[in-house]
Formats: C-alpha cells, sequence, structure tokens
C-alpha cells in the first residue's frame, strides 16, 4: 500500500512501531515532522558543537608544550572537524542544508555546547577537556549509537571510537601534570576545578526541566535521560580523580551503597543558563571567530566555482 | 677534517632539515578554524602534521648525533630551548600565516622544492638521513598535486582570486633564492656525499614552478631581490614571535616532563 492511502494517524502509529520494533528510520522513510525537526535542532547543534570546539583546544595548538603534544593536540582538533563533516552530511539526509546550518548558527538561530564558551587559560585545559568534556560527549554519544534514526546512529559509531581516543589523550595529559612538578600538578588541580562543574551541565538541565527529553524518549532519538547520564558521568570520574590525587571539585560526593551510586553537590544552574544567555567569556568570540573564518574563505569558495565553471564550458567546447 | 668535526656537521644539517619543518608545520597549524571550509581545515592541519612528523623525525635523530659529540640534548630541546639567532630555517619558513593565497603560493614553492629535494636526500650515504627522506617522500607527493590543484583554481578562478595570487607569488619569490644556496659546511656535507646539493636542483624546480604558474595564468616575477640569511641564523621579525609563542610553556617550566 503507498504512502498517499494513509491517514497521518495510521503514518504515525506504523512509525511509532518501528521505532517501539528498535528498527532504525532511513531518510526516506515517512517521518513526523516534529520528528525531522527534533532532529534537525539535535544534529546540527552537535556538528555544530564538533566545530566551534575545535577553537578552545586550537587556542593551544601553538603552545603545546612538546612536539609530541602538539602532534597529538592537532590530529585531535582534525578529528573533531571530522566529526563535523560527518553529522553535517547526517544531518542534510533529513532535508537540510550545510549552508543553512552554518548560517543557523551564525545569526545564533542554532546553538553549540555552552561548554565552549569557557576560556581556555593554561595548558592544563587541553588535559581537562579531553578527559571531561570529551568524556561526558561519550557517555551521550555511546548512547546515542542506539538513537532511532539510521544515519544519527551510525555516525555515532564512528565518532565514539575516535572520542575513546580523544578522552585518553586528556587524561595522560593529566597524568602527566598530576605526577609532574608541585606547579603543574596545581595546573592540573586548577583545570579540574574549572572545568568539572561546566562537564556535568553539558548532560542539560535536570529532566524535569528540560524542554525537550519526554519526546525525544518518546520518539528514542535520546535513549537515556539527561540525569542518568549525568551519573553515569559522575560515577566514572570519582574514582579518576583519586587516581591523580586531585581533590574533588564536588565536597558533597559520597558514595552511596544503597543506591550503587555517588551522591552529589548540586549543580549552580544560575551560572549554566547566564553562559548559554551570553554571559560567558568566548560566546561572542566563538561566533565571530567562525564568521570572520567563513568571510575570508568567501573568495577562496568563490574561486573553486569559478575554476569548475570554466573547465566545465572548456569540456563542453572540446 | 677529524671524524669528530663531521660528526658536528652533520648534526648542524640535521637541526637546520628539523628546523624548516617544524617552523612550516607550526606556522600551518595557525590555519586550525581558519580555514575557507571545513574540508580544507582538516587538509591544512594534516599538512601541518606532515611537517611536524618531519621535524620530529631529524630532531630525533639529531638528539643521537648530540650525544655522539659529547653535547647530549633531547628531541624537544631542539624545538623548545633555543633562541630566534640559533634557528637555521630558510626564511621562506618563517613568513607568517598570511591570506590562503599567500600560504599556497608558499606551499606551491616549498613543496615543488621538497619533492626534488627528498629525492635526493633518499640516496644520502647517511643511512637514517635517507630512511627519514623515504618516509617523507610519499607525503610530499601529496603535498604537490595538493599546492599545484589550489594553484589552478585560485589562479584561473576569480579575477579577485588571480590578484591574490598574483601578489602572493610577486611578494614570496625573494625568499626563494636562498633555498638552493650553500655554505661551507654544506659544501662540506655534499663532497662526502651525505648532503643534498641544492644548487643543482634549481632548474628542475623552476621548471615545474614554470609550468604551474603558467597554467594557472600567473606570470613569474621578474623583480630582482632576494633576501638571504637563514641558514647563518639571519632571520626576519617574525621568527622571534613564532618561538616566543612555541616556547613559552616549556620553557615556563625547566625540566618538566609532559
Amino acid at each position: 500500500m503507498a504512502n498517499s492511502d494513509l491517514t497521518e494517524a495510521e503514518l504515525e502509529a506504523a512509525f511509532q512501531e518501528k521505532i517501539d520494533s528498535e528498527q532504525k528510520i532511513e531518510p526516506k522513510d515517512w517521518m513526523p515532522e516534529g520528528y525531522r525537526k527534533n532532529l534537525i535542532r539535535q544534529m546540527s547543534q552537535h556538528a555544530h558543537s564538533e566545530v566551534i570546539g575545535m577553537q578552545p583546544e586550537g587556542n593551544w595548538i601553538t603552545r603545546a608544550p612538546s612536539l609530541r603534544r602538539k602532534a597529538v593536540l592537532l590530529a585531535k582538533v582534525q578529528d573533531e572537524a571530522g566529526h563535523g563533516l560527518y553529522l553535517y552530511s547526517a544531518t542534510e539526509t533529513l532535508g537540510i542544508s550545510r549552508a543553512e546550518m552554518i548560517e543557523a548558527l551564525q545569526t545564533g538561530a542554532a546553538k553549540y555546547a555552552s561548554i565552549f564558551n569557557y576560556p581556555t587559560q593554561t595548558w592544563g585545559d587541553m588535559g581537562a577537556i579531553g578527559w571531561l568534556v570529551d568524556g561526558a560527549a561519550i557517555c551521550n554519544q555511546v548512547s546515542l549509537q542506539r538513537t532511532s534514526y539510521g544515519p544519527y546512529a551510525r555516525g555515532m559509531i564512528r565518532i565514539c571510537k575516535e572520542e575513546s581516543f580523544h578522552q585518553r589523550q586528556g587524561y595522560q595529559i593529566m597524568i602527566e601534570l598530576a605526577l609532574g612538578t608541585p606547579e603543574q600538578k596545581q595546573m592540573a588541580q586548577d583545570s579540574l576545578n574549572r572545568f568539572y562543574w561546566p562537564s556535568l551541565m553539558m548532560f542539560g538541565p535536570h529532566d524535569s526541566d528540560s524542554a525537550h527529553s519526554a519526546k525525544s524518549m518518546k520518539w528514542k532519538i535520546k535513549r537515556e535521560t539527561n540525569d542518568d547520564l549525568r551519573q553515569k558521568f559522575i560515577d566514572q570520574t570519582a574514582p579518576q580523580i583519586k587516581f591523580l590525587g586531585l581533590e574533588h571539585p564536588d565536597k558533597d560526593l559520597k558514595w552511596n551503597a544503597e543506591r550503587g551510586h555517588h551522591d552529589s553537590g548540586e549543580i549552580n544552574w544560575d551560572e549554566f543558563y547566564s553562559v548559554i544567555n551570553g554571559n560567558g567569556h568566548c560566546n561572542r568570540q566563538r561566533i565571530q571567530h567562525h564568521v570572520k573564518a567563513h568571510e575570508e574563505g568567501a573568495w577562496v569558495r568563490a574561486a573553486m566555482l569559478a575554476y569548475k565553471e570554466k573547465k566545465k564550458k572548456q569540456y563542453q567546447v572540446d | 677534517m677529524t671524524q669528530s668535526n663531521s660528526k658536528q656537521d652533520l648534526l648542524t644539517y640535521t637541526v637546520r632539515l628539523g628546523d624548516d619543518a617544524i617552523i612550516l608545520g607550526h606556522r600551518l597549524s595557525e590555519w586550525v578554524s581558519y580555514g575557507p571550509f571545513l574540508e580544507e581545515d582538516i587538509a591544512l592541519g594534516n599538512v601541518s602534521l606532515d611537517f611536524i612528523g618531519h621535524a620530529q623525525m631529524y630532531y630525533t635523530y639529531a638528539a643521537t648525533l648530540s650525544n655522539e659529540v659529547g653535547d647530549k640534548k633531547a628531541e624537544d630541546d631542539f624545538a623548545y630551548l633555543r633562541d630566534e639567532r640559533e634557528f637555521q630555517n630558510h626564511i621562506i619558513h618563517e613568513l607568517p600565516r598570511g591570506d590562503f593565497a599567500y600560504s599556497v603560493v608558499k606551499q606551491l614553492l616549498i613543496d615543488l622544492y621538497n619533492k626534488h629535494y627528498i629525492e635526493e636526500l633518499k640516496s644520502s650515504n647517511d643511512e637514517t638521513l635517507s630512511a627519514i627522506a623515504a618516509k617523507a617522500a610519499k607525503e610530499v607527493t601529496y603535498h604537490c598535486r595538493r599546492s599545484k590543484e589550489w594553484t589552478l583554481r585560485l589562479g584561473d578562478g576569480t579575477e579577485e582570486s588571480h590578484l591574490k595570487m598574483q601578489r602572493a607569488l610577486d611578494d614570496l619569490w625573494g625568499y626563494t633564492h636562498e633555498i638552493f644556496e650553500q655554505d661551507e659546511l654544506e659544501l662540506r656535507l655534499v663532497a662526502q656525499g651525505i648532503a643534498v646539493d641544492s644548487a643543482s636542483l634549481k632548474d628542475k624546480w623552476f621548471d615545474d614552478v614554470k609550468a604551474i604558474i603558467e597554467q594557472a595564468t600567473l606570470k613569474l616575477p621578474t623583480s630582482e631581490w632576494a633576501v638571504r640569511g637563514g641558514r647563518a641564523g639571519y632571520h626576519t621579525e617574525n621568527l622571534g614571535h613564532l618561538l616566543t609563542e612555541m616556547q613559552f610553556v616549556h620553557r615556563s617550566f625547566p625540566g618538566a616532563k609532559w
């Protein structure tokens, strides 16, 4: 039976049945407009985060303290750019172009992870970002490997492989610092202190306050709730901090044997919303940087097109 | 010539090749997150990584040689603990990142030079240098292809891109002369079959450059200015600032491991 013979309600029921039985939705399948919009929002935000995320780490490539670290950090930032590419391509399958997505980023209509509005001030921040920020991202992305939209799920599988290398490189930086001179250990502690709480905020508001959660869970775009993923991250990070011999930034953190999880202090949500709403140290800078690079590249893109057209014409004449 | 003097020559020569590679690799890394589009950002980063990788190979060998001449140094000491006057890279490598046209033309001139240079270095009597060249050769071939493709597109693209490319070529041409000139030290090593006789590469390089430049509808510069001195540590003011940035963290924590 052709799709056109079915009512919207019947289509939606069939769609939900497919989701409930763990089948993937593919680009040419019928999907509710809300599902498409929700995915475009989440996937493009994810892509933008990879791309904007190049800036805080790119900020230290030219100052990396050894040749090995320089090469590894540069390779890592290249991977982020690559992830941005996969994700833009995966999002394009939903009927939006990369140019439209970039436009939305630059005008503020689309968001990126607010963690990248924080400045990177020391080399230790390269450790903290790899370890904590990528660590938090992995918790989320591992879960998204089972997301209901096929191209997104497959993209996540590929991305997760590289992300675990990123997290290791970050943790390795922290280990060297924590085992190094007293000044290096202090640098590690300072970076941990500044990036721990913002990393917890990366999972988004509490489930009770999350605008998009319920629908995303029903459609299996999201597979685990913000709070569950955050708990996983808190539990995995606590022993890592201990191993480094650093002080835990959460003074209220306590193991709860009954729950089998750590209880933790409350996140400063005022700070979270304040940074999202433009009061972070780098909000304006990040977008302006992106716009500047994009505008400075305009003549290059125009020349490529012109050259292609010329060659096409020559080919036709020949 | 005593054996230790000859070893010292080899050490200096190896460090020079490392200096060329690290300074250019560093400059290219400045493009990260500034590329004209995402794919190109990745490509520029990859080329940068290649040069940093070459620098690591040269400096690692230099560290071994330094031990043999009784002045023990580690790989990173060469990159991070020497000052502007001690760096002996050819000047073209230290020039600013510039706009995309400037980087493309700079890469074209250097990549075509490296194509011939690395090919010759493969047959060096020094086994390690020869092995490094063999490893680098594949990447250099890719760099040449990339630079050529970009030169054609931008030279023969729009009026604006053509102008930018011509200006870049005019601004860079005077730095290409010294890369074909050798001092006493390199001539001694050429005589031993260790160093590349770069003067002998100039004609081949010129033919390659000319062919691509003309195909890209650009004009070869005819002006006669030439800036020299890199191999003697006589640099433009750009290098000091590059080193200040590159070495800052390393120097702030003497003896620390990373």
